[in-house]
């Protein structure tokens, strides 16, 4: 009698048990590339902000140190946000007309917030404290990147679980002195190891992992 | 990152909805507890089956959707791509310095309870009050805080507040309400005030009494009645009956060896509670330095803490105790006492071992006698004290807290002069009599004869329905004012935040019709004091009394008092109505009124966390019941649950039974403060009305009432369960329920007497199994190098009141689950206060013990959780990872305490706007499906590490205070570093009489606890009897 | 070979035709049976049932089941292991009754191998449905993550994961394996075009020859050799659940050997269950014959022994321990609130079964039917008093409670139910519920007999 199938279709019978293997794998890999891409993490995404606001210019060019503006950053968990007083200490003398600022004197004037964009965001579980940080030698730039060179401003890291345990594991391989944390240029030095473990030892820096240090 | 104040906060009527549908729920869940224990229940459960709770309780469907949301969100999680949501940052614009973002402050104000102040610290974050602390430097609170002021911070925000001004039932403006109040200043004016009447609670505070006072001087014809529902006018005029004057008095428990308790819950309740609590615990020292162990005598009707803790304790009706108290003083020989000789049969062996023990103390012994009790016996009492010498020494009498202090008769004044048509206006500020008046003043009808009435309240009441004007009340932290401790230590209240629905205030309104409507409140508390003070630097006292929330030495002097009158008047019949003592033949039944423990009066009933929280002994939550004694209920022939009517003078109520053993016989108790009818979403409607049969509210109790079951069952929901009782059928002889049996067969709560302690300090540990040696485990057991994180429970210390439960659920963002999933055991509170009973069920020892998370080191929970979701830190703790949780409950499964709660729905409120402004920003909202347990505030213990490492240094003992520890008013709760061997912690663990619960399964506990001790009078009948 | 006194384990007078078309024409006869839709009709309701029920669980969460602090397992994991256990039977009899060459297997194991895959299918529901985040079910899994984190190996539910998940593929294999020379012979003798396609697919190209017999039999030697393993590993696992736990009631050693003779005790239950009505419904019984049913009633007299024999080290075990928590958990069972619950577990389990040993019943369908039923009860009990009564009194009596489930706990369980039907009915309408060429082999060996006597 008839034949139901082609010849052909051994072939392809022997062809889908290997591939089924194949896409599996495949599938798994594409999600998780997915969850690390930018996409998600949105590293390098810069954000467009109510104010073009340029940290390239003020903290690269004119040097303006970090905690001119991020005030709480050496003793509460929030960095702080300056709030549009701190902007109109420059720009109520220069750039009085420019239009690009106008947002900013009417936040002033009618005494409403500017709305930024949250560009270094961690969900609401995580308990993140700067302060800790920045005392124990651990600079601005280590985890927010070369905000000096950021016209407008990005997230650098993914401030992923991972990301943060890569530093928590082994603090010295990124830990700088004290008077350099808000250096945007600093480099880290060739002998980094060493340097590491000598401030690791000096500045009591424990590697702590356990769930409560951020997770409350 | 910055929270605008939530002005206009809309509500979101869903969620309680769902609860209060629920309540109708309930029927089948009654008496699960004793499936298959009474053959009734079987037969009852089957052919309730088909209606099931958990079909009527989910008509919820805006959080269902939410639900559905927060699924298919965590769905798309699967795939590994969840991408946050744009988040905005909000800065100020001009940034107020004092507020660090990330960083809460600290303000001292005051919480008033009936008049009586407080002083306690509020935690704000950027403008946010969050969570009350007790205030340090304040004798009435030496830090802690109670139930009350601990929830009073949940008033602030209930989005069940009135929200505006309502005239006449449509919404209207303050300014109208001026408007309209300048015209009646005017008239007044014309008539000097003439049918002017204002009503408010009692009144402390001197600069809004003399603002009053002002106001009576301009309106000489005007009238200021004062209305309190559960006031403590009968210790007043207690004080009257003897000495002629109203007086105050201030106990000094910490100088008493010997206390005798007459139906007073001094530890409880009343103006003084947490410092007489604080003095008392401190005198419970085991270890007898510096003072001796003192020794508590009480005879109560009702089971309260008080009586808990005594060491011998007598149950009796109400009734009875007056004579009880004139019995004593004949044995003691008092003076006046002359007459009472015939009462001395009365438990004789009893009184004279107690009048022995009096006696050698002399001086340094007291007597105390509970505000409900009729006047007589109280002035039976100063006499007594001052026949014992304690006058001065465990005591002393000082002027009245109260502005104004004959505050009892002003309602009835007040509503007959409504019926005659004498008032042409009335200002209500806050009371609430339409719900809370007897029946028979008939108020709610009266007060509609008056042609203007104005009503200021924190919620639109069954008052403010018979108001023509509403307005909203600003809550105690959104105003100024002062108030006066309960030693008369001058008390200051400033407002932590604007306030959210714009309330106004009393002397705001009075000001008003001052014609002053331009002060402030700021203003006229500030120029009061100004006046006041004169003499000295007033802004440097002005400054530092803000500070410090009180002003440290305005206590009251002592004043010296003679006892005048003879005791024998008392009983003599010529008092008036619960003025003297009464007889009643022992045979008949009595009620007896008393505030709720956890709602009051009825004010805090629209209070979730009041309402969850477990009363002390019954551990009822959500509702009122007719308590009684095991005894009267198997003669009355009702069980826990099953309705009886309870009838007064033409009068009824339905009130559901609860048993409670130790309940004097042949007596019932009615708490109040329930069945409200325009509590709000939480409060109406719950429980039944006892004021209804009340006649009036210094009666407290009232005797032979018609009691008929009406065969109708209501569900109770309690968080513990002791089943024999509670079934009531076949209820233990001379022994308590099997739940108590079973905790002491396995020495949960170990009991020693001082003897036995001092002849064997060790008693406690030599009581039950050890635990096993280290190296029986396979696992490598953990190193403690840093800190190690411990508790230490003196259960000698805890009176079992129950504010550390409310403090975590406060600190904590714990949720409100509602009757309904009480009844089905998914209540949510972190710490427990268990009770259990000893001896005879009729005349039980009771025993508390708070269970938080033990933190084992060896804990059973870490090791089953197949995503690691709760693991142990390198200092001690269990953590629990809410995030990482997928909850399969076998973590709770293998927890021996079951400390472990699980959010078996939503809980936690997500849609209200004003909650969110609540929650404390350092402890993550659980959602729905995870598990949680206490974590020794671990919060706090990240803050201060992080703190002291910026310091480089090492956290001091003491600096890291738990919730519970915090609010303790025993200070029964001690937290610290137990690698710290002069932490007090590691000094408690060390002690003798440190034990640790089910040690004998190695789960070597973190949680450890101090044996009670009890200071038994050899020479009374009860000795050695358990 | 056989002897006189037993009956044949098939019915004399079968040709490899007979037996072929018998089969085969359940499957391929014109008019699918009134019966069968009527059946279907009920199963596929109560599958509608538990997608309800499922649905309103994701919205509503846990809080809709009757469980609580302390009782936080309650329906969902006693039908869990009761599922399981169920599929015990079917491995036990293609894998250790293949290779111990008992014959009077080879026309029950079809379906009760579908069975065990059935009931797997339905057992491994529960764990994913009773977690409070259930779409977090992955996180169970050993995957790389950007959380740097792994499940814990040290918890049983882990291994539950790994056991289990082995279990159902190994099943699935041992199934589809079996099949290909019936689908292949359905391929042949189907008429309709697209049924010809429908089992050609599955047939894989099976063309009978030597090479593909001798391939076949080495392919269903080894899975069985696979499979044995897992009849006692996988409810061991399961058990260890419980044992590893330190409730008292669960905390015994005993727990692996009796949770897998548990097992085999409620699978052969169901098998009985199953096959009667089958045998009855398609006139089956030449091959399914009465020699199959007692064969079974003796395994199950068996295993409910070693149960029986279970309860009664664990009962010792509490006394003899002088654990207190073990004693008065045992009392507690006994008298507690659930004890009539408890004694209907010993009458279903240990007290009706001895039946068995009486020749008369062993040989009478109607009364096995209903022994096989009471066990089945039985066994469901078992996993309801060991959750149950030991979690809602433990340790500190103040946090004692009870569980009364809900309808919704009810609603999923029935739903189960429903859906293990509804497999069944398929499969019984769609493929040959009984090996037809292991039948023929059968054939051929009973006729050899015939010549030799």
């Amino acid at each position: 009698m008839a034949q139901v199938f082609h010849r052909s279709t051994n072939t392809i019978a022997r062809l889908s048990i290997y591939g089924a293997a194949f896409i599996i794998a495949l599938l798994g890999w594409a999600v998780y590339e997915l969850s690390a891409s930018p996409y998600v993490t949105e590293v390098n995404v810069a954000k467009d902000q109510p104010i073009p606001f340029s940290h390239k210019h003020h903290v690269g060019e004119l040097g303006l140190d970090c905690r001119y503006c991020h005030t709480a950053v050496e003793n509460s968990s929030a960095a702080g946000m300056p709030p549009t007083q701190t902007c109109m200490t420059c720009h109520s003398q220069i750039w009085v007309n420019s239009p690009m600022l106008e947002p900013v004197r009417a936040s002033y004037r009618d005494d409403k917030s500017i709305e930024w964009i949250r560009v270094n965001a961690v969900p609401d579980f995580v308990y993140f404290n700067h302060s800790i940080h920045v005392n124990k030698g651990i600079g601005c730039v280590t985890c927010h990147g070369p905000v000096g060179d950021m016209p407008l401003t990005w997230r650098a890291n993914t401030l992923q679980m991972g990301w943060c345990l890569d530093c928590h594991r082994a603090p010295e391989k990124y830990v700088r002195p004290r008077d350099q944390v808000f250096n945007i240029r600093y480099q880290a030095p060739e002998n980094q190891e060493e340097l590491g473990k000598k401030l690791v030892k000096e500045y009591k820096i424990q590697s702590l992992t356990n769930c409560s240090t951020c997770h409350r | 990152m910055t929270m605008k104040p939530n002005s206009n906060t809309r509500m979101d009527l869903e969620a309680i909805r769902a609860k209060q549908e629920a309540f109708g729920a309930n029927r089948l869940w009654r008496g699960l507890e004793e499936l298959a224990e009474t053959p009734e229940h079987r037969a009852f459960l089957e052919h309730e089956f088909p209606h099931d709770p958990a079909q009527e309780s989910d008509g919820v469907p805006r959080r269902d959707v939410l639900k559905w949301m927060a699924a298919s969100a965590a769905l798309a999680g699967l795939s590994g791509c969840t991408k946050m949501p744009d988040q905005k940052i909000v800065p100020y614009v001009r940034a107020p310095e004092e507020i660090i973002p990330g960083k809460p402050l600290f303000y001292a104000t005051s919480f008033v309870q009936q008049g009586v102040a407080t002083g306690i610290l509020v935690e704000s974050h950027m403008g946010r009050p969050t969570k009350i602390e007790g205030n340090p430097l304040h004798p009435g609170s030496l830090g802690a805080t109670d139930i009350f002021a601990q929830a009073s911070i949940l008033d602030l925000y209930d989005p069940d507040r009135s929200q505006s001004v309502i005239h006449e039932g449509r919404i209207s403006s303050w300014t109208a309400f001026l408007s309209q109040v300048a015209d009646l200043r005017t008239n007044f004016l014309a008539t000097k005030g003439a049918g002017l009447r204002i009503l408010t609670e009692t009144i402390t505070s001197p600069s809004l009494g003399a603002q009053i006072q002002a106001l009576l001087k301009e309106f000489p014809l005007a009238q200021w009645h004062q209305w309190e529902p559960c006031s403590r006018a009968n210790v007043l005029e207690g004080a009257l009956m003897a000495f002629g004057q109203r007086m105050n008095t201030v106990y000094r428990i910490d100088k008493a060896d010997v206390i005798l308790s007459l139906d007073s819950d001094f530890l409880y309740s009343g103006p003084g509670a947490m410092r007489y609590a604080r003095d008392f615990a401190a005198r419970r020292n085991a270890e007898g330095a510096p003072s001796k162990m003192n020794r508590l005598y009480v005879v109560e009707q009702g089971v309260t803490t008080t009586g808990a803790m005594a060491d011998h304790r007598l149950a009796m009706r109400f009734a009875d105790i007056g004579t009880f108290a004139s019995a004593l003083a004949a044995e003691l020989q008092v003076p006046q006492a002359k007459g009472f000789e015939g009462r001395k049969s009365m438990q004789h062996k009893w009184i004279s071992a107690l009048a022995g023990d009096l006696l050698k103390n002399r001086g340094k012994c007291v007597l105390l006698v509970g505000e409900s009790q009729p006047p007589a016996v109280h002035a039976i009492a100063h006499e007594i004290n001052s026949a014992l010498g304690s006058v001065g020494n465990t005591l002393i009498y000082t002027d009245p807290l109260e502005a104004v202090p004959d505050i009892d008769e002003g309602l009835m004044r007040l509503t007959s002069d409504m019926d005659a048509g004498h008032v042409q206006a009335l200002f209500i500020f806050g009371a609430n009599p339409a719900y809370s008046a007897p029946d028979f003043l008939d108020f709610s009808r009266k007060i509609l004869k008056i042609p203007f009435r104005a009503h200021l309240g924190l919620y639109e009441d069954e008052t403010a329905e018979l108001c023509h004007w509403h307005i909203p009340a600003a809550h105690v932290l959104e105003s100024w004012g002062d108030a006066r401790a309960y030693d008369g230590t001058l008390s200051f209240i400033q407002p932590l935040i604007a306030p959210i629905y714009d309330g106004k205030t009393s002397r705001g309104i009075l000001a008003a019709f001052q014609g002053q409507s331009d002060k402030t409140d700021y203003d006229l508390v500030r120029d009061y004091w100004k006046k006041q003070r004169s003499e000295i630097d007033f802004d440097e006292f002005w400054q530092t009394s803000l500070h410090d929330g009180v002003v440290v030495g305005t206590a009251y002097e002592p004043r010296t008092v003679k006892p005048g009158a003879t005791l024998c008047s008392f009983d003599c019949g010529d008092a008036g109505a619960g003025e003297g003592l009464v007889s009643i033949p022992p045979e008949k039944i009595e009620i007896v009124y008393r505030p709720d423990p956890t709602i009051g009066d009825g004010r805090s009933a629209n209070n979730g966390w009041l309402q969850e929280a477990p009363k002390p002994i019954t551990k009822l939550t959500w509702d009122n019941s007719a308590q009684l004694s095991p005894a009267t209920a198997q003669s009355l022939g009702v069980k826990n649950g099953e309705v009886i009517e309870i009838a007064f003078h033409q009068r009824a109520i339905e009130a559901p039974v609860w048993i409670v053993p130790g309940h004097a016989n042949n007596s019932v108790t009615l708490h109040l403060g329930y069945g409200r009818r325009r509590a709000g979403r939480l409060g109406t409607g719950v429980g039944f009305n006892a004021y209804q049969i009340q006649t009036w509210s210094r009666l407290r109790m009232e005797f032979d009432p018609e009691i008929r079951k009406t065969g109708k069952t209501y569900p109770l929901a309690a968080t513990q369960h002791h089943n024999i009782i509670e079934t009531g059928n076949g209820m233990p002889v001379g022994q308590v329920d099997m739940e108590s049996q079973n905790a002491f067969a396995r020495d949960l709560v170990r009991i020693g007497t001082l003897d036995e302690f001092k002849k064997n300090p060790k008693f406690a540990q030599e009581m039950a199994e050890p635990t096993p040696p280290k190296e029986l485990s396979l696992y490598p057991g953990f190193e403690y190098n840093g800190y190690a994180w411990g508790m230490a429970i003196d259960l000698n210390k805890c009176v079992g009141c129950g504010a550390c439960v409310v403090a975590c659920q406060a600190e904590n963002n714990i949720p409100v689950v509602g009757k309904e999933e009480v009844i089905r055991g998914r209540e949510m509170h972190w710490l427990r206060v268990d009770t259990y009973f000893r001896g005879d069920i009729d005349r039980p020892e009771t025993y508390f013990e708070p269970v938080p998370c033990m933190q084992c080191e060896n804990a059973p929970c870490e090791g089953v959780c197949p995503v690691g979701a709760t693991v142990h830190s390198p200092e001690g703790l269990n953590e629990m990872v809410y995030n990482r949780c997928v909850g399969t409950r076998y973590c709770s499964n293998n927890c021996p305490y079951k400390v472990r709660r699980f959010n078996f729905g939503l809980f936690s409120d997500y849609t209200t706007d004003s909650m969110k402004a609540l929650r404390n920003p350092n402890v993550t909202v659980r959602s729905r499906g995870v598990m949680e347990k206490c974590t020794y505030c671990v919060q706090r213990i990240q803050a201060a590490k992080i703190e002291t490492e910026k310091q480089d240094r090492s956290v001091r003992d003491g600096e890291i205070v738990t919730a519970c520890e915090a609010v303790c008013p025993a200070q029964a709760i001690v937290f610290g570093n137990i690698n710290d061997k002069n932490s007090r912690v590691a000094k408690l663990k060390a002690g003798p009489r440190d034990y640790t619960l089910l040690a004998e399964l190695n789960t070597r506990p973190r949680t450890s606890y101090q044996a009670r001790l009890r200071n038994p009078n050899p020479e009374m009948p009860s000795f050695g009897k358990v | 070979m056989e002897s006189a006194q037993n009956p044949p384990v098939i019915e004399p007078g079968h040709t490899y035709a007979s037996v072929t078309d018998k089969i085969s024409s359940i499957v391929l006869r014109r008019h699918t049976p009134r019966g069968w839709y009527f059946g279907f009709a009920i199963a596929f309701a109560l599958l509608m049932l538990l997608n309800y029920a499922v649905a309103y669980l994701l919205i509503a969460g846990t809080r809709i089941w009757g469980i609580n602090i302390p009782i936080g397992w309650g329906f969902a994991i006693v039908n869990f292991v009761w599922w399981i256990g169920i599929g015990h039977a079917g491995t036990l009899i293609s894998a250790i009754l293949l290779l111990l060459r008992q014959k009077w297997r080879t026309s029950i194991n079809r379906f009760a191998e579908a069975m065990t895959l059935f009931a797997v299918s339905c057992a491994g529901l529960f764990p994913l449905l009773h977690m409070g985040r259930p779409w977090l079910f992955y996180w169970m899994a050993p995957y790389p993550n950007t959380m740097y984190l792994w499940p814990q190996f040290r918890s049983p539910l882990v291994w539950d994961v790994f056991a289990v998940s082995t279990y159902a593929t190994v099943s699935l294999m041992f199934w589809f394996v079996g099949l290909i020379p019936d689908l292949a012979t359905l391929r042949d003798k189907a008429r309709k075009r697209w049924a010809k396609v429908f089992y050609g697919i599955f047939a894989m190209g099976w063309r009978g020859s030597a090479v593909h017999w001798h391939r076949y039999e080495t392919a269903s030697l080894l899975l069985a050799g696979l499979a044995t393993p897992l009849v006692v590993s996988v409810h061991t696992v399961v058990s260890f659940d419980f044992a590893v736990a330190i409730v008292p009631g669960w905390h015994t050693t005993i727990f692996p050997p009796y949770f897998v003779a548990g097992a085999i005790y409620s699978g052969f239950a169901m098998v009985m269950t199953l096959a009667i009505p089958i045998r009855k419904f398609y006139g089956l019984e030449d091959f399914i014959t009465m020699r199959h049913l007692e064969n079974m009633a003796k395994v199950m007299l068996a295993t409910g022994l070693i149960v029986a024999y279970g309860y009664m080290m664990e009962t010792f075990g509490a006394f003899y321990s002088g654990n207190k928590y073990d004693h008065f958990m045992m009392l507690n069972r006994f008298g507690g609130p659930y004890a009539p619950f408890y004694w209907l577990l010993i009458s279903c389990n240990i007290a009706i079964p001895q039946l068995l040993w009486i020749k008369r019943v062993r040989t009478n369908v109607a009364k096995l039917f209903v022994i096989s039923l009471i066990v089945n009860v039985g066994m469901w009990l078992e996993r309801f008093i060991i959750v149950v009564t030991s979690l809602h009194r433990d340790f500190l009596p103040s946090a004692w409670g009870m569980y009364i489930p809900t309808r919704w706990d009810w609603a999923t369980f029935a739903g189960t139910v429903g859906l293990f039907l509804t497999l069944l009915f398929l499969f019984i309408r769609f493929l040959p519920i009984i090996s037809i060429s292991e039948m023929r082999v059968l054939v051929d060996e009973t006729t050899e007999e015939k010549k030799t006597n």
